[in-house]
């Protein structure tokens, strides 16, 4: 490449005109994603947009175009175009910044803002002037010159910097978020109480990931309102290193434990059938009840030679007649003549199968409800470097927004019988500020007024 | 009377400071504005102590927590924002027109909690996700954006009506702010909206951390906060170092004013979204 291309190149790079395209385009792309569902499956896509349509969208990736090759390619350019762009500027405002203030008045001459005042003598005036001058900017430095003499203050001179620690902050959260998808995972796993696991399944490929320390749920509860509404969801987890407990502690939804740079969050919770199951069977000839324990898939004699049972399933939210009826344990009931009927045992309704009217009547005697714990478990080593771009995104927005760079230059001239003091003012942003506080010393200069 | 229907008065009570404003504006009395600062204030103080009796009621309900947590409360909340930041504008530039484009925004926003049918102003309680400091600090930051981002807007709109009437012929016109005024508080109300949309992003982000694992996750609620906030990243751009003045600014705070209200209300019309509450359980 030439030279001449380089510039070219760079000055393409820096330009804020490319800016406001990459901004733009993104905020328009950005749309996209929003009116099409995003990661779901074919079926869904085929159904809603045909074939052809579906075709199209998923060549450019219109279904997960968050993570689209083009959408990330204007988040590179956007990148790209903060650095260089900051580069480009840094090196002249950092020498402003740093040098140590040295005044010339010519340099106030083209001010944009100048206020003048007649007054009757300026050595009266001057004391008055230094105070208004104090109050609105800063220290004040006196310079005197034949006929006259300067005050001169200035402040915020590192506020020029505020633009630079925004860009910067722009680069921590896509240099965090590129770290997180590198280095970072993410899954989920359900861990009935009482039981360890040592790996996740991955959340984008649905593949085993392995950790490298063990969680164990000791305990779920679940909290209603009087409503019954949930109000809270609280897991006892306890980590072990090689088998050994390290640490127990409570996760509730936004308390995640974290270990190891791995977060533990409370997300779900389901039931799982109960391990100590005992049903009682009651003979409709003798109306004797026998109370039977059984776990599930075991098969057991019914007394009395009524055939035996066997529990084959346990549904979570048992249909009946259309309707769930909570959790339920489904068997089967063998007659000794041959003929089998499958039971249904609502854990809620205990007499449910007295509607059956058979010859024994199957109920629930003793159960207990046992939870499995549903975590989100993550790792983003990035995540702090994004907190760290949140952080300078605040602090150099208020200092860029509502700070700037000011500076009065109070010239004080007896010409002969003439004295006058004119009031100039520069500010790199917020004139308004400016002119104000010009106006308050004018005012306060005017007090001296022939 | 429970807050619901001190809530309800206010909204009237604003839309009456509007109606005063307008007609101060358009029969050029300045006694109808006068009066107008007074109901504003008087609306003010009603939605407070709304918002704090709806916060102690929540208590007494067994379940108290900080009204910022639907639909109706956060349009509540935003409705007092409003008008504080109004007020304060008001104060300080000394201007009542500038009452006949802000005023309207509360009252529609209480009018529209009070009366949309599809909004319940029941005291629900809060579940498992939205249990978080960081929910309190995400509403109050966005809705102080969003405040400042509406007022940004109704001072476009008087700047596009004053641009459109350069030689000063329409008399109503007349008595608005100057242009460079209406432009130079228009660009503060904005670097004041995006100072505080920015927060709240962060504030949405650090929660959504906390409650699930993740700091973005592109849901379309993210995605149209974040599109809002390119809009306005273009304009301070353009502003600044393109020199963009006027016009193209103002027509840039419109959309920007319309990307708000899309993040707001129009989400829920976009398909296969999840509700924040319900990615719980
Ligand atoms: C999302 C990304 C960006 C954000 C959030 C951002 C933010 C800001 C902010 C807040 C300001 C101050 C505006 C004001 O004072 O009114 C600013 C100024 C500026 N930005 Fe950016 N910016 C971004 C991207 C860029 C890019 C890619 C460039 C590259 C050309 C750029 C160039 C500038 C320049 C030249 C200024 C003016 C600096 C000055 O005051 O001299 N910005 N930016």
């Amino acid at each position: 490449m030439t030279s001449r291309q380089h510039t070219q190149l760079f000055i393409f790079f820096a330009s804020v005109r490319l800016t406001v395209i990459v901004l733009l385009t993104l905020a328009a792309t950005s749309v996209i994603g929003t009116l099409i569902p995003q990661n779901q499956n074919v079926d869904a896509y085929l159904h809603t947009y045909g074939p052809k349509l579906y075709r199209l969208f998923s060549v450019l990736d219109m279904f997960d175009m968050y993570h689209s090759w083009w959408f990330r390619l204007l988040l590179v350019l956007l990148t790209i175009n903060i650095i260089v762009c900051s580069l480009d500027r840094l090196p002249g405002v950092w020498k402003i910044v740093i040098k140590p203030p040295d005044f010339k008045p010519s340099r106030f001459l083209n001010a944009s803002i100048q206020r003048k005042v007649a007054v009757s003598s300026i050595d009266r005036v001057q004391p008055i002037l230094e105070k208004a001058l104090f109050r609105s900017i800063g220290k004040v430095r006196l310079e005197r010159f034949p006929n006259g003499y300067h005050l001169w203050s200035e402040k915020g001179r590192w506020t020029r910097m505020g633009v630079y620690v925004v860009h910067l902050s722009v680069v921590c959260l896509l240099a965090g978020g590129l770290i997180g998808s590198f280095w970072g995972f993410d899954g989920d796993v359900n861990i009935p109480e009482g039981e360890t696991v040592n790996a996740i399944r991955s959340g984008n490929s649905g593949k085993s990931i392995p950790l490298d320390f063990e969680i164990r749920c000791d305990k779920f509860s679940v909290s209603f309102y009087e409503s019954g509404a949930p109000s809270e969801y609280r897991s006892t987890l306890t980590i072990l290193e090689k088998g050994a407990p390290v640490l127990t502690r409570d996760i509730i939804v936004n308390d995640p434990l974290r270990y190891k740079g791995v977060n533990l969050f409370q997300s779900s919770y389901g039931n799982l059938p109960s391990q100590n199951l005992a049903l009682s069977f009651t003979s409709r000839a003798t109306g004797m009840e026998y109370k039977i324990n059984i776990a599930p898939g075991q098969t057991v004699t019914v007394p009395e030679g009524l055939g035996s049972f066997t529990i084959t399933a346990f549904n979570r939210d048992h249909l009946f007649m259309g309707r769930s009826i909570g959790d339920a344990f489904v068997g089967t009931l063998s007659s000794p003549t041959g003929d089998t009927a499958e039971i249904v045992l609502p854990v809620k309704f205990p007499s449910f199968d007295k509607m059956r009217k058979g010859d024994v009547i199957v109920a629930i005697a003793e159960t207990e409800t046992r939870y499995y714990t549903g975590l989100q478990v993550a790792s983003d080593p990035g995540v702090w470097v994004v907190y760290a771009g949140f952080l300078l995104m605040i602090g150099g927005c208020i200092v860029t927004f509502f700070m700037s760079h000011q500076q009065i230059c109070i010239e004080a001239l007896a010409d002969g019988n003439i004295c006058s003091v004119t009031i100039r003012g520069v500010a790199n942003k917020n004139k308004i500020d400016m002119q104000k506080k010009m106006d308050a010393i004018a005012t306060a200069a005017e007090q001296i007024k022939i | 009377m429970n807050s619901s229907g001190i809530l309800s008065v206010v909204t009237f009570v604003y839309g009456f400071a509007a109606f005063l404003y307008l007609t101060s504006w358009i029969f050029k009395k300045t006694e109808p504005g006068r009066l107008a600062t007074w109901v504003v204030f008087a609306g003010l103080m009603g939605n407070i102590t709304g918002i704090a009796m709806r916060w102690i009621e929540s208590y007494k309900l067994g379940y108290g927590h900080a009204p910022l947590s639907n639909l109706y409360e956060s349009l509540i909340f935003f409705a007092a924002t409003l008008a504080t930041v109004y007020l304060l504008i008001e104060k300080k530039y000394h201007n009542r027109i500038i009452g006949a484009f802000a005023m309207p925004f509360p009252f529609l926003a209480m009018a529209y909690a009070s009366l949309s049918p599809n909004i319940s102003d029941r005291i629900q309680p809060l579940l498992p996700a939205l249990k978080s400091n960081w929910l309190i600090a995400h509403v109050v930051t966005c809705f102080i954006g969003y405040a400042a981002f509406a007022v940004a807007f109704g001072l476009s709109i008087m700047y596009l009506l004053k641009e459109k009437d350069s030689e000063g012929k329409i008399r109503l016109l007349e008595r608005f702010p100057k242009i460079g005024i209406l432009d130079e508080l228009g660009h503060r109300m904005v670097l004041f909206g995006f100072l505080f949309l920015t927060g709240g992003i962060i504030t949405g982000a650090v929660w959504a951390n906390s409650a699930w694992g993740r700091y973005w996750g592109w849901d379309p609620k993210e995605t149209w906060s974040l599109i809002t906030w390119f809009i306005y990243a273009t304009l301070l751009h353009a502003r600044l170092t393109r020199g963009w003045h006027g016009r193209r600014i103002a027509y840039l705070s419109v959309a920007g004013f319309a990307a708000v209200l899309f993040t707001y209300f129009g989400v829920n019309l976009l398909p296969g979204l999840h509700s924040y509450g319900a990615m719980v359980q």
